[in-house]
């Protein structure tokens, strides 16, 4: 297939995946948030921006900038509208591989992300509402486009973003120390029931942690989306070696994921921050492997640029 | 005040109820000044937006409960009723006294009845209690408890002195909408929450949970708890998926369950799985065909022995329902003495009993005054409020009290507190009581901050239970001062992990060359057309 519809796919699957990893971060702790004292509220509002990637502009930063920055901001990609524009616009790139359904379902959603209040109450529905149309997505482009490779690129990148998005959810921990917090981390995975279920008594953020990093069967967890991303890569090059890897994206991620799962967890806690360091570089390194290895035009195209 | 209040004093003054929101003049109290705040910055349209998503909410999350084998779901009202620190504190240290009361009761009248012997209370009164069962007479249930969780239910008359109306130690129900109405209002109203501490309530499944466990028969290492519902048609099936769920064990109907040598265990895909501790949601008469209704599909057989040989802890206990009859309610004041030789906190409704010649000639004759009850009814069933029965309902009243004096008691009608309540267009008093809840874990009581208010949400109306039109609010207890060591720890700074290798968000360079080439093609393509 074409090297820009893979690259298209793998970023439908990447800014879905991140738009509903930034609603469900978003909808949790807009609760906490909002019960927090003025100046509070603007140091962690700074915070929580940063825990996702960007930064305060200036020191007004508070609440309604917070929600313009990650819900509404159309211009950049940490925020939701911003990823779900981008998928769409990737969508529109690929329009004659994907199929209709996956494309009319981006395309709806583009077109409705303006019909929402945007104060905290309405972000709460927004966000809801976001959930919904991501889970729509990736149910049709699990049900209607073939597993071929164009879904497996699909699927790389909706399984690295998802490392990444829980690793920033982990990071979360930190924003709000006191209270709950372990509860907020699950409830921002959707894994608060998963967890009961599987720990029965043992409750604190240790376990949590723990679940959210390392559990081999919750779907969220960056162990399992790791082994994902490296199912794909091992299914879009099978070519088989009696030693090593060429392809660096899978060492990387091999490695990431092997990492955290033979890791002691003794001290998890303490540790936590370089875990999701470790996480969140491995995966842009994988995302840049992949992109030479199977999208990789930029270069070339650099000198074609300056012949014309 | 916006015009959402306008008719509201006028309203608070015919009904001459206490209103916990304003003191007399339309002054909000100092509890509810943010409260009072965020609604004053609201318009109709706003209120109404919030109301139809809190509902929606409710409705899409199944936080529903069962009428006439109808899912409907449980309206929650936007204004939250406040309960002041001093307030809740003298609340919480009486309902834990009265279960304390309750749990000494219990144990004594399955046991020796000392109670009756010292005169404090009729033998009669015990054993003619329709829930009072022979079946579990005579021994220590194991875990040593018997009121794991209980809930009494309060009100406040019109001096807005809290009095208790009923005790429910049997199988209280209502705790999951305390759970679920917090969470749909701080997305609902979250300006109201403001920069004032609220008790949180969310850590009840946990609390109740390490309660079960605790008192699970001795000997077992890590016990297995259940919660046992009859299942999905019972009215609280969405209560008892809740905690289920939040507790993370097994709700368990009474097919999945097997009695053998005095042990209980579940069927399971693994095989059969010991169960220890049964949070039971059943009522007894159903729990054990052996002992009870031999022809209940929803219990197990055998249970009852079981706990009887201590291989398992049912919670509550089975025959509790002796403690909440409403004619013992009536000396429950004398019982809080004579186990516990402390006063009361919380002090009882004036009650009569009906049994006494002098009290039932009284009763009789201002049937039309008082409030007539069944002793061990719930729920609001064949309660008769007597300035709204007809003369047909009232005679039919008279003769069955002097037909059967032992299942009435008789109450003056109180004026419940009144808390502004959304009606339509506007904000009118409507009256509320309240349900705390209290968990039992054999060594200390706790009683969860707030509970369930329920609203009557017809205007005048004193009947407030959900299948009779009720609603419920959000409560609020708050902290008298920050209670939970706000912890300075000083953060790490938090890196920025900045985004790498975002495309094509600011449309790359080579879309943007191609665009201006691929328009130029265009109009050079449509300009020979158009000529």
């Amino acid at each position: 297939m074409l090297s820009r519809i893979a690259e298209s796919l793998f970023w439908i699957g990447r800014y879905v995946e991140r738009a509903d990893g930034t609603a469900r971060i978003l909808d949790v702790h807009l609760e906490r948030l909002n019960h927090l004292p003025m100046a509070e509220q603007r140091s962690v509002a700074q915070e929580l921006l940063a825990v996702m990637g960007a930064r305060a502009q200036n020191d007004d930063f508070g609440l309604p900038e917070l929600l313009n920055a990650l819900a509404y901001d159309k211009q950049s990609a940490t925020s939701i509208a911003g990823s779900l524009g981008a998928a769409r616009e990737n969508a529109r790139r690929a329009r004659e591989t994907v199929s209709s359904g996956l494309w009319e379902s981006l395309n709806t959603t583009y077109y409705g992300l303006n019909q929402h209040r945007k104060d905290v109450v309405g972000t709460y529905r927004f966000c809801n509402w976001v959930l919904e149309r991501t889970a729509m997505v990736s149910g049709l482009a699990d049900t209607t486009v073939s597993h071929d490779e164009s879904w497996l690129f699909l699927v790389l990148g909706r399984s690295l973003e998802r490392a990444d998005m829980t690793a920033r959810m982990l990071s979360t921990r930190d924003v709000l120390s006191a209270g709950m917090s372990w509860v907020n981390m699950l409830r921002c995975a959707g894994a608060y029931e998963s967890f009961l279920r599987t720990r029965r008594a043992a409750f604190g953020d240790q376990h949590a942690a723990e679940f959210l990093l390392l559990d081999r069967l919750f779907p969220r967890s960056i162990v399992y989306a790791l082994r994902d991303a490296d199912e794909c890569l091992a299914k879009l090059d099978p070519s088989a070696q009696r030693v090593g890897f060429i392809n660096d994206a899978r060492r990387i991620v091999g490695q990431a994921r092997t990492f955290l799962e033979f890791h002691r967890t003794d001290d998890l806690m303490s540790e936590l921050p370089e875990h999701m360091e470790r996480v969140q570089k491995a995966v842009s390194q994988a995302s840049d492997a992949i992109s030479r290895k199977y999208f990789n035009q930029a270069d070339e195209l650099a000198w074609v640029g300056e012949v014309s | 005040m916006s015009d959402l209040f306008q008719d509201y004093s006028e309203a608070a003054g015919r009904s001459g109820a206490y209103d916990e929101m304003f003191a007399p003049g339309q002054q909000a109290r100092e509890s509810y000044g943010q409260v009072a705040v965020a609604l004053r910055e609201l318009s109709l349209a706003d209120v109404s937006a919030r109301a139809d998503s809190m509902a929606r909410t409710f409705l899409d999350r199944g936080v529903t409960f069962d009428f006439a084998g109808e899912e409907r779901p449980f309206p929650l009202d936007i204004v939250p009723r406040v309960i002041p620190a001093e307030e809740w504190s003298v609340l919480e240290r009486g309902v834990a006294q009265r279960v304390r009361a309750l749990e000494a009761f219990l144990n004594d009248v399955y046991d020796k009845m000392t109670v009756v012997s010292d005169g404090v209370i009729p033998r009669q009164l015990v054993t003619t209690s329709a829930h009072f069962h022979r079946q579990v007479h005579g021994f220590e249930p194991a875990g040593g408890v018997r009121v794991h969780i209980s809930g009494i239910d309060v009100v406040r008359d019109a001096e807005g002195t809290f009095r208790v109306l009923e005790d429910n130690v049997r199988v209280p129900s209502g705790v999951s909408y305390v759970l679920e109405n917090r969470r749909a209002m701080a997305k609902g109203l979250p300006e109201a929450f403001g920069q004032q501490l609220i008790r949180p309530v969310e850590e009840y499944p946990r609390r109740l949970l390490s309660a079960l466990r605790k008192t699970a028969p001795s000997g077992v290492d890590d016990p297995t708890v259940v919660v046992l519902t009859p299942g999905v048609f019972n009215s609280a099936y969405f209560e008892h998926t809740l905690l289920a769920g939040l507790m993370g064990v097994e709700l368990v109907e009474g097919r999945d369950l097997i009695c053998r040598g005095n042990r209980v265990y579940m069927r399971t895909t693994a095989g059969e799985q010991r169960v220890d501790v049964i949070y039971k949601r059943i009522d007894d008469e159903f729990l054990d065909p052996l002992q009870f209704r031999a022809d209940s599909m929803l219990g197990c057989p055998g249970l009852v022995n079981a706990a009887r040989a201590g291989g398992v802890t049912i919670a509550n206990a089975v025959g509790n329902g002796v403690a909440d009859d409403k004619l013992v309610y009536s000396y429950v004041p004398d019982l809080i003495r004579y186990y516990l030789s402390e006063e009361p906190l919380i002090a009882n409704v004036d009650t009569f009993r009906l049994e006494e010649k002098e009290a039932r000639e009284h009763v009789l004759d201002r049937l039309d005054e008082l409030v007539v009850k069944p002793v061990d009814g719930s729920g609001g069933k064949g309660l008769v409020i007597g300035p709204d029965a007809s003369k047909d309902e009232l005679d039919a009243l008279r003769k069955r009290i002097i037909a059967d004096p032992r299942g009435w008691i008789a109450q003056p009608v109180l004026q419940l507190s009144t808390v502004p309540t959304l009606s339509g267009d506007k904000f009118g008093p409507r009256h509320v009581d309240l349900r705390p809840f209290a968990v039992n874990d054999g060594e200390d009581v706790w009683v969860l901050p707030g509970g369930l208010t329920r609203v009557a949400l017809k205007e005048g109306s004193l009947i407030v239970n959900s299948s009779q039109g009720g609603g419920s609010k959000d409560t609020w207890v708050l902290a008298d001062s920050p209670q939970m060591p706000v912890e300075v720890i000083p953060r790490p700074a938090i890196a920025v992990r900045e985004r790498v290798s975002v495309w094509p968000v600011e449309s790359n360079w080579r879309d943007s060359q191609k665009e201006q080439q691929q328009q130029q093609i265009s109009d050079a393509q449509e300009v020979p057309a158009n000529a």
